[in-house]
């Protein structure tokens, strides 16, 4: 591969390559002060599919360690968010020694706060603007559990901005820490933000999860707050899960123990500052 | 140095790769996964003074296979539980009979599909009683199916509806079109019972199809991988008394002496194999094209040699059927 380049993302650690200078290019740029790996878990390879894509209508192409046979290529503008997706599809389909959960998560005072929903339901914005207001930013993507003790490790990859969250959180942070904005992907507009030197600093750290939101936004909804039965904490993690089938045994276990240790809710928001009252509440409630 | 060969080296002698340094690593753990050959390779440096961060990964690694053959071991049962009525027998193939039996060519071995050999004459019985207990079709397509069914040495692939894991179904070795005739009966008639009522190949049988899978009927993807199979096979079997001859004498029987021999010259040079001089004959100068084609791999774990894959793609081809009968089912393919 003519471009490369070695990152370290809590754990993990990643190398990526591509035939093409503009998506390593725009990844040193996003993960500036990222560690290099001693040795890298996973490998990605952003390619073109055919020879000729590779000049005329570039086409980036996901390869790795892992693959997706059906995974469709992205113009070469968007080869950063090509990037971001092999890490996902590596982690994803490769990781196994934590359980991975879809989920955002903060920390504070070596306690950590794990939100996960569907798509849309504000997990990213709410992670990014807790990581600007004096939370731990641990990651966006995936929430990394260690089976053999519980605990959860940081993944602080750059936050996945989508569309009207964009403005939100370019309001609150320095234009520094922002990657170019990415128009027209399958997911809309897409702009990263890089977390916060604390959260570099500090990525090595685990943290013992203390608190599991279920959020969902609507304009129109009214802030509320809902328990949530063990059950279905349990089967809306397994779904959330990319990895759990694959972990088997150990991954049920690992994934029992969380939900009986951790108290989970479910929050409407109407808006953020509605949700960072309700977490603000919830985490002074007593476990 | 190709990355591959790199592979080659540290499964032969684990001692030989401990001095890499990390882009050494890396460029050798993307290839082995490359090559379905992660597994191997991490059982293969168990307990070897690696640097920690690969001695952790390679902990994940065989973590990770010893629950797939746990989950290829389940397979087998249901496939047993689900033709139990039928009587016919289930005889494992490859990497799912390697774990079975206990075999070190088992041992990291990755196992994707259940490979199971029956009797040709029950065919039917036994694809009734798989559709009975849940396995259904993959491929819908009418003329994929009829060409399966007429020329093929194995159903249409089935996938179970719940369990998501795909089952082939072998009658005999090779395709029907392929001109050695492997004789499917004699592999069937001196099967070995294990203790749980499935089957495995005798061991000359099972080091044949190993070598069928290898040479006589595919293009060489994962062909490291099938001559590493060969090499634990060998070093497993050659053990006991007699037993090149036996195995000199199966493979003329199954008119597979050629590939056998080929296998054996192949397996000596990049694995260190001991193998019998008399079968595995002497070097060809074609060795060199399939050594070149095995280790056609880099650091990146992308394919290289992209002339020679293509060459070997079609000689794969050109084995598996005569030329007018290939001429017309690349028409088929090539007109969807």
């Amino acid at each position: 591969m003519r471009h490369e380049i070695q990152l370290q993302v809590g754990p993990v650690g990643f190398r990526v390559g591509s035939h093409w200078r503009a998506p390593i290019e725009a990844l040193r740029g996003l993960y500036e002060g990222y560690p290099v790996p001693e040795a890298c878990d996973f490998t990605v390879r952003l390619e073109a599919e055919k020879p000729w894509r590779r000049w005329l209508r570039p086409s980036v192409a996901i390869h790795g360690d892992y693959m997706l046979p059906d995974a469709a290529p992205l113009p070469l503008a968007q080869g950063l968010l090509a990037a971001e997706m092999g890490m996902n599809l590596q982690m994803a389909l490769g990781q196994k020694r934590y359980l991975l959960l879809h989920a955002s998560s903060v920390e504070k005072d070596g306690r950590a706060l794990l939100m996960t929903g569907h798509s849309g339901s504000g997990k990213s914005t709410l992670a990014a603007i807790l990581g600007e207001r004096g939370w731990r930013l641990m990651g966006d993507e995936f929430a990394l559990l260690d089976l053999a003790d519980g605990r959860l490790h940081a993944f602080p990859r750059a936050v996945s901005l989508k569309n009207g969250a964009i403005s939100v959180v370019a309001g609150i942070t320095d234009e520094t820490r922002l990657g170019p904005l990415l128009v027209g992907t399958p997911k809309g507009s897409i702009r990263h933000l890089r977390p916060r030197a604390d959260a570099l600093a500090r990525m090595a750290e685990p943290a013992v999860p203390a608190l599991i939101l279920f959020p969902r936004f609507g304009r129109d909804l009214a802030a509320a707050v809902r328990p949530v039965g063990a059950a279905e904490v349990f089967m809306r993690l397994t779904q959330a899960s990319t990895n759990y089938v694959a972990l088997g045994e150990a991954g049920f276990a690992g994934l029992a123990r969380l939900v009986h240790a951790v108290p989970a809710r479910a929050i409407d928001y109407p808006d953020t500052e509605a949700a960072l009252a309700l977490v603000a509440e919830l985490w002074k409630e007593p476990a | 140095m190709s990355a591959a060969r790199l592979l080659v080296r540290a499964l032969r002698d684990p001692a030989d790769v401990l001095d890499l340094d990390a882009a050494g690593w890396t460029a050798l753990l993307a290839a082995a996964r490359a090559e379905s050959l992660i597994g191997s390779l991490a059982h293969r440096l168990e307990g070897q003074p690696v640097p920690k961060r690969v001695a952790r990964l390679l902990e994940d690694v065989r973590r990770d296979y010893a629950y797939a053959r746990t989950q290829a071991l389940w397979e087998a049962e249901m496939a047993r539980r689900a033709l139990a009525p039928t009587g016919v027998p289930v005889i494992l193939l490859k990497g799912t009979a390697y774990v079975a039996a206990g075999l070190a060519a088992g041992q990291g071995r990755s196992i994707g599909d259940l490979d199971i050999l029956v009797p040709r004459e029950r065919l039917d019985a036994v694809e009734q009683a798989l559709l009975a207990a849940g396995w259904e079709w993959v491929k819908p397509d009418a003329y994929d199916d009829l060409y399966y069914r007429r020329w093929m040495h194995e159903l249409p692939p089935l996938m179970h509806q719940t369990r998501d894991r795909m089952i082939d179904v072998h009658h005999t070795i090779l395709p029907l079109t392929a001109r050695p005739r492997p004789d499917a009966a004699a592999m069937i008639a001196e099967s070995i019972e294990l203790v749980n009522g499935l089957r495995i190949l005798g061991p000359e049988d099972m080091v044949i199809h190993a070598v069928a899978h290898l040479f006589a009927d595919g293009d060489l993807a994962g062909g490291l991988r099938n001559l590493w199979d060969l090499d634990r096979l060998l070093r497993a079997f050659s053990a006991e008394d007699a037993f090149w001859d036996r195995l000199g004498e199966r493979a003329e029987r199954h008119q597979l002496r050629r590939p056998v021999a080929r296998a054996l010259r192949l397996a000596r040079r990049l694995y260190g194999t001991p193998v019998d001089v008399q079968l595995a004959g002497r070097r060809r100068l074609s060795d060199r094209l399939f050594e070149a084609r095995l280790l056609a791999r880099n650091g990146w774990g992308q394919a290289t040699r992209k002339g020679l894959r293509l060459a070997f793609y079609i000689r794969s081809h050109w084995l598996r059927m005569p030329p007018l009968m290939l001429a017309r089912h690349l028409l088929v393919k090539a007109s969807r």
